[in-house]
């Protein structure tokens, strides 16, 4: 604990140090957005510094051996730990509370708008509340499944002891904090109201929270980039003898696919919010009234924007992938199709961006290509589906948890991307743009894609992670309210969009009172069932059985090893002599822990 | 915090996989760090396209750029001479790219001095003038640093031919900011 405490006196330290350099330099008030933007940055460094980063990285820049916490106890996760098991389970339970907040938000939003008129906040407040609902959930989207799960299983996929940079990765993780803590301080000064798009001009103006919104998100992104990087560089350079691409499993696949995408794009956001910050405390003009041009804004923050997207679904076409393959008990479907597709989407998801932009006054002649293109994803991700359906198909189902989210999953994906193709169309989008269809769709997309792959990816991992089975009859018992409740929230949201119900606003016409009403309903079950969900790991805390190292009997690494693993995952260095799904295929050996077998008679090979 | 020692019968893995994974990772850094670039210098064309104002200092930013490649050239020399254990020439090449880089800021300071009553930030060309050499110098500062560090340690006779990779990362980084400034001078001054 003594680091974490370290760590909040430097980052206070920090904090005030570069207000008041900023005061003695410029004068003002220390609520300044400069003095703030100093602060910050300090108060960011005092933070790293003071959780381990004078010891992991200081100390090598002066020429010592670098140091890093080796506590095996509970205070690992109160230190600069680098074991990425570890850092996985920080960056879970960081953003669950971050989900759980934001998913209080939401049920804020909906009490509002049961009904017309102003009840609990007003039209102002009720802005603050969508950026901050739309903020939160998008990190969580980002950064969960890849974050929490990317972190703990992938190294063990590949059977690596642990990421090629791990003070990087514990690095990456230790930037989280502060960001939770910029967002959520936001309102001390006014908080923000552009919405977590924070579109331009509206955001250079605006409350001064924008600016705890802008260096909290910048923060963020670093987090992504560094993690993506390590991701990339891991899984090209420590897979273990025999893990040839062909043989890598599909979640980590998913995941490289994902790195591709976040340590590039994610500069373009970040880029868009330096110049905001700019705008605002340096007296720039890029995206003022005046002399620059909001739409520029728009072009650099959907750049990234709708890769992002991706950034948040491809991890989950990664879990469901899994499990689909390892509940089914057959091959994983048109294996090398799927790693195709995850690659074509990483491509093509950068040159789509402009179809957030319909109705935003860019230039005619982009509408068309950015249509084709747009409409050209679906066919890699219906791949992916058909993928998933294929494994599916003619299986001998195992319906547990994991399965039954997935198939929620499958369900509300598909409403998701049919519903997609309507906003992908120039003619279709400029009618229903900025309405509650927008909501719907993208909700079923990101909550619907990520969101339940994250549930289904909890379910599926958690044995491995805690050693300890959860009580699966309440798991399904979730499974099954939270796909039915969510269903019965957005799909009415579809009706009252194509109605012409506008979103971001907190009040609305008689007219869609009745949806509304029923929608706020759902909601407020929707997020009570999440009581179901806690209440399930507190079960497993008390009276979970052991899990033992394999309970689902899937193939890939990570369930060849105890759980939770040991402090390098393995006893030895493993030995990949086969691919990873062949489930019921004739002679294949089923993998039994170490030592390494040699191929069989037969001649097939076997999987360590 | 104790050292990394954990008890002796744990599996380790094989390092040997290190060198390569530092290589990869900073080629990838490079890459992250010229989308970074690449959004500043879209926002630039985009804005103003090529114009710019005919009072520019044409003739310093020609002598900034030849001062900043000259210390790209001794920056390699540099890294050249720790590859062949010559320790003395590359504490020298490694000072005279940290002057070298110590010119080009007090330039760009000279610069942005002129600049600011010339095209303030706020008009359209100032504006991406301001970001676009603001972000520059920013890179700068940082390379200069870890620049400063790599003398530091070269001189305390750390590296040697064996085991350089500090100051390889450092250089090569110091590389790119040279090329970024190879994109942005034309961008601001010439086109």
């Amino acid at each position: 604990m003594k680091y974490l405490i370290r760590a909040i006196v430097l980052g206070i330290v920090g904090y005030i140090v570069g207000v008041w350099l900023t005061l003695a330099i410029r004068g003002g008030s220390p609520t300044d957005e400069v003095a703030v933007v100093f602060g910050f940055i300090l108060a960011l460094i005092g933070w790293l510094a003071g959780i381990g980063g004078i010891e992991a990285f200081g100390r090598q820049w002066i020429g010592k051996t670098p140091e890093v916490s080796t506590a095996r106890g509970w205070q690992r996760y109160f230190q600069f730990t680098v074991d990425h098991k570890v850092i996985g389970i920080q960056y879970g339970v960081t953003l669950l509370g971050v989900l759980l907040i934001g998913g209080f938000s939401a049920m804020i939003m909906r009490i509002e708008l049961a009904s017309p008129g102003m009840s609990i906040v007003d039209l102002e407040e009720f802005n603050k509340l969508v950026s901050m609902h739309g903020i939160l959930m998008v990190a969580v989207a980002v950064a969960g499944i890849i974050g929490a799960f990317g972190n703990y299983i992938i190294p063990i996929q590949i059977g690596a002891a642990d990421m090629a940079f791990p003070r990087l990765n514990a690095l990456s993780y230790w930037l989280v904090p502060p960001v939770a803590i910029g967002l959520l301080s936001a309102p001390l000064l006014g908080s923000f109201s552009a919405g977590w798009t924070a579109y331009a001009p509206l955001s250079v103006g605006g409350d001064s929270g924008q600016i705890l919104f802008n260096m909290a998100i910048i923060t963020f992104g670093l987090s992504s980039i560094l993690g993506g990087l390590n991701i990339i560089v891991t899984v090209i350079t420590m897979r273990a003898p025999g893990m040839t691409w062909g043989r890598l499993p599909i979640f980590t696949w998913a995941g490289f696919a994902t790195a591709l995408l976040a340590f590039t794009v994610t500069q373009f956001f970040a880029a868009a919010l330096v110049l905001i910050t700019m705008d605002r405390v340096a007296g720039t003009d890029f995206f003022g009234p005046d002399v620059g041009t909001g739409i520029l804004y728009e072009h650099i923050f959907w750049f990234y924007s709708h890769p992002a997207v991706y950034i948040m679904v491809l991890p989950g076409f990664g879990v469901i992938l899994e499990i689909a393959t390892a509940f089914s008990r057959k091959p994983l479907f048109a294996y090398k199709a799927v790693v195709g597709s995850l690659l074509t989407i990483v491509g093509l998801s950068v040159v789509v961006w402009a179809h957030h932009m319909f109705t935003s006054g860019m230039a005619d002649f982009l509408q068309a290509p950015f249509m084709i293109l747009t409409e050209a994803i679906s066919i890699p991700t219906g791949v992916i589906f058909l993928s998933i359906i294929g494994t599916l198909w003619q299986g001998k189902l195992w319906f547990r948890t994991p399965l039954v989210i997935a198939f929620g999953w499958l369900f509300n994906f598909l409403i998701g991307g049919i519903t997609g193709i309507f906003l992908a169309d120039v003619a279709t989008d400029i009618f229903l743009h900025d309405t509650y269809f927008v909501v719907a769709h993208f909700h079923y997309t990101i909550v619907g894609g990520s969101i339940f792959a994250l549930l289904a990816a909890f379910f599926y991992w958690f044995p491995k992670i805690t050693g300890r089975m959860y009580n699966d009859k309440l798991g399904i018992i979730f499974a099954v309210s939270v796909t039915v409740l969510f269903n019965t929230t957005f799909l009415p949201l579809f009706w009252v969009g194509i109605n012409g119900m506008n979103r971001r606003v907190g009040d609305y016409p008689q007219a869609y009172e009745s949806a509304n009403k029923f929608a706020s309903v759902s909601a407020l079950l929707l997020g009570s069932t999440f009581l179901l969900f806690v209440g399930n790991i507190a079960w497993s805390a008390v009276a979970g059985p052991k899990a033992g190292s394999n309970p689902w009997n899937a193939r890939t690494l990570e369930w060849q090893v105890s759980s939770p693993p040991s402090h390098h995952n393995f006893r030895s260095q493993p030995v990949i002599v086969g691919p990873p799904y062949d489930y019921g295929v004739p002679y294949v050996v089923f993998p039994d822990a170490e030592p390494a077998p040699e191929p069989d008679e037969s001649g097939k090979e076997v999987l360590v | 915090m104790t050292t990394t020692k954990p008890p002796s019968t744990e599996y380790h893995q094989d390092m040997s996989f290190q060198p390569r994974a530092n290589l990869i990772g900073l080629w990838l850094f490079i890459v992250s760090e010229t989308f970074l670039f690449g959004a500043f210098l879209a926002a630039r064309y985009y804005s103003t396209g090529t114009a710019k104002p005919e009072e520019l200092n044409q003739n310093l930013a020609l002598m900034l750029t030849i001062v900043l490649l000259a210390s790209s050239l001794s920056a390699y020399m540099a890294e050249t001479s720790i590859r062949f254990n010559h320790r003395r020439n590359f504490v020298i090449y490694i000072s005279g790219t940290i002057i070298m880089g110590l010119i080009f800021l007090g330039g760009v300071g000279i610069e942005l001095k002129e600049a600011i009553h010339l095209y303030p930030p706020g008009t359209p060309y100032g504006s991406s003038y301001f970001m676009l050499i603001g972000l520059h110098a920013f890179h700068v500062v940082t390379g200069l640093i870890a620049l400063g560090f790599v003398l530091f340690l070269g001189l305390k006779g750390h590296y040697g031919s064996d085991d350089y990779w500090g100051a390889e990362g450092v250089i090569k980084y110091w590389h790119f900011v040279d090329l970024a400034w190879v994109i942005i001078y034309p961008t601001l001054y010439l086109f």
